[in-house]
């Protein structure tokens, strides 16, 4: 089954801004779907109209079945989102805003009080729980908006850069927990400006510019299709130009740091026997960016330069 | 480190009625919270208005007036201060509650739910009407300790304060919807609630002005409000008591359907 499905789906803003331009999407029940874009590709957008906080101009959407324009109270109550910007009120307490949030999706209350706590520990927030939100660090800001979304325990969680702004150990963290909610059966649409992030977490991808889907695939065979990587390489012994090296391109960064482009077809190998016949000795390797960020930033730049 | 999420089985999915029911009284709970958090902001202020009118207006200029329509000044002007004081609140309530809302953009918590606009904008003017109610009681008390008030008919009493406070309530809740910023949330209570409720016979009977200004009085909704709330208490009014309720049934039913038809199409607070 489909947890979200979309066809044609436009949105025209009054100032003329083309945000989406005939946008077709089908997410899987299930899954752990990536959408990914520049800023300004219309994931917000596109967001917003799935959550009914954007009307649309043109095209249907539905939601685990439940078209928007005809069921739109059924598939509301299937979504939970966990939007870009702060949206409590930030002189509320905790416990209030997530009791607040399952009421409004119509769930009786000491069922909320036992799911509050539920999420709050889940989620570490429950010392916290009476204090006024606005004095919550940005990472627990961040947690309180996914505790509120799963008060209704919804089948698809939508989640607008839910790592934003928050250190590396809280998002780790926070990645295990949404692997597990993923597991237990919640669809879930991430949107990330951490490629690292959607390349660890999500199976499926779409990536979007200027309005349009521009690729649409599982993300391992995305990865596949990358022709070449670029590592970096760092030297024992300083060099003082990049040296020629049969096949392969080598540029130099710095006397012990040189960048290697290696298609996928050529083997590692190779560069590294090449270079150990130039007694040059490899200490370590990295790649320079992550493979999705590769994928990415040449599909964006290759329409970009087409446009 | 966040624990592992385990989601609970599957609870029996409330009835759609049981869910809006349940959301309806949330949006209530909340606004009760938020009266009862900002009390000196919410409730003190009427009060201490209050006094201040029976104390200047009814005391010290009410005893060279003397009696107005067979009652002590007193006795006249306290069912419109009462009112003056519920209008007030109902308004404010809503326009402030909903424009802070958009404004902290927590309304999308509102937005997101699966709450149809009926039940939101319904949740709010029941806000705004609780707050025009706690506040009206309040006052009521205030003005027991300066004048004593008879009961003509509580029926009336009642079904005039609930539809003025609803009918305020839904203003304040469009004036929110309208308004893009704080400036916009006053101009309305100060440019024109204000004079419409001073020249809406609180202070007055409008038997006492020259007949165009009698004409145009009745062309204010607030004397009509105003006389059915004093009709209840005294059994006296300037207007046909039964017109006033029309009218007010009929300014509530426009403005909810306003209001609803400003949320359906997303007026300030869709893209």
């Amino acid at each position: 089954m489909l947890a979200l499905s979309i066809r044609g789906l436009t949105k025209t803003y009054r100032n003329g801004v083309q945000a989406l331009r005939g946008v077709d999407l089908d997410v899987e029940q299930g899954d752990f779907f990536a959408l990914l874009g520049p800023n300004g590709a219309g994931k917000t957008t596109l967001i917003g109209i799935i959550t009914s906080l954007v009307n649309k101009t043109a095209g249907t959407a539905s939601v685990f079945g439940h078209d928007l324009d005809s069921q739109l109270e059924r598939a509301k109550s299937c979504i939970g989102v966990v939007p870009q910007e702060l949206n409590f009120n930030q002189f509320e307490t905790p416990l209030t805003i997530v009791i607040n949030q399952a009421g409004f999706y119509g769930i009786p209350r000491a069922v909320a009080r036992e799911r509050a706590e539920k999420y709050l520990r889940q989620l570490q927030l429950w010392d916290k729980r009476n204090g006024i939100a606005r004095g919550l660090s940005g990472g627990m800001k961040r947690r309180l908006m996914i505790a509120r979304a799963l008060m209704h325990e919804p089948r698809l969680l939508v989640l607008d850069e839910p790592t934003a702004g928050v250190d590396i150990e809280i998002r780790r963290s926070m990645w295990e927990f949404l692997n597990d909610i993923n597991a237990h059966g919640t669809t879930i649409i991430l949107t990330t400006h951490y490629l690292e992030e959607a390349e660890n977490l999500c199976r499926n991808i779409a990536i979007i510019d200027n309005g349009h889907i521009v690729e649409r695939d599982r993300m391992s065979n995305l990865l596949r299709g990358l022709h070449t990587e670029t590592f970096v390489l760092n030297l024992r012994d300083p060099v003082a130009v990049a040296p020629q090296v049969a096949g392969f391109a080598l540029t130099w960064i710095d006397e012990h740091t040189l960048e290697a482009e290696v298609s996928k077809d050529q083997s590692l190998n190779g560069l590294f026997a090449q270079l150990a016949a130039q007694r040059l000795e490899v200490l370590s390797m990295r790649n320079k960016v992550n493979r999705l960020e590769e994928v990415f930033m040449r599909l964006v730049e290759h329409r970009g330069t087409n446009a | 480190m966040p624990e592992p999420a385990v989601m609970t089985p599957a609870a029996a999915a409330p009835s759609l009625n049981a869910a809006r029911w349940t959301g309806f009284l949330t949006i209530i709970i909340r606004e009760y919270s938020r009266i009862v958090r900002i009390w000196g902001q919410t409730l003190v202020p009427s009060a201490v208005t209050a006094i201040l009118y029976f104390v200047i207006f009814g005391s010290l200029i009410g005893r060279r007036v003397g009696q107005m329509d067979g009652f002590d000044y007193m006795q006249y002007i306290a069912p419109g201060l009462i009112m003056m004081s519920v209008i007030t609140n109902s308004y404010g309530n809503s326009v402030s509650s909903f424009f802070g809302a958009k404004f902290g953009k927590h309304v999308e918590e509102l937005l997101v739910s699966p709450l149809p606009n009926w039940i939101i904008v319904g949740g709010y003017a029941a806000g705004g009407l609780l707050r025009g109610l706690m506040v009206g009681a309040v006052v009521t008390l205030v003005s027991l300790v300066f004048a004593r008030l008879p009961v003509h008919h509580l029926g009336l009493i009642i079904a005039a304060v609930l539809l003025t406070s609803l009918i305020f309530s839904l203003g304040g809740f469009i004036n929110a919807v309208f308004a893009k910023n704080f400036d916009q949330v006053n101009w309305i209570p100060a440019f024109i609630l204000t004079p419409l409720t001073y020249f809406g016979g609180v202070f007055y009977s409008v038997s006492m002005l020259p007949p165009w200004a009698r004409a145009l009085s009745h062309v204010n909704p607030i004397l009509h409000m105003v006389n059915a709330f004093r009709y209840g208490f005294l059994g006296i009014s300037d207007v046909s008591v039964l017109g006033a309720f029309g009218l007010m049934v009929a300014l509530a039913i426009v403005l909810f359907l306003v209001a609803l038809n400003l949320m359906n199409r997303g007026v300030g607070i869709r893209d």
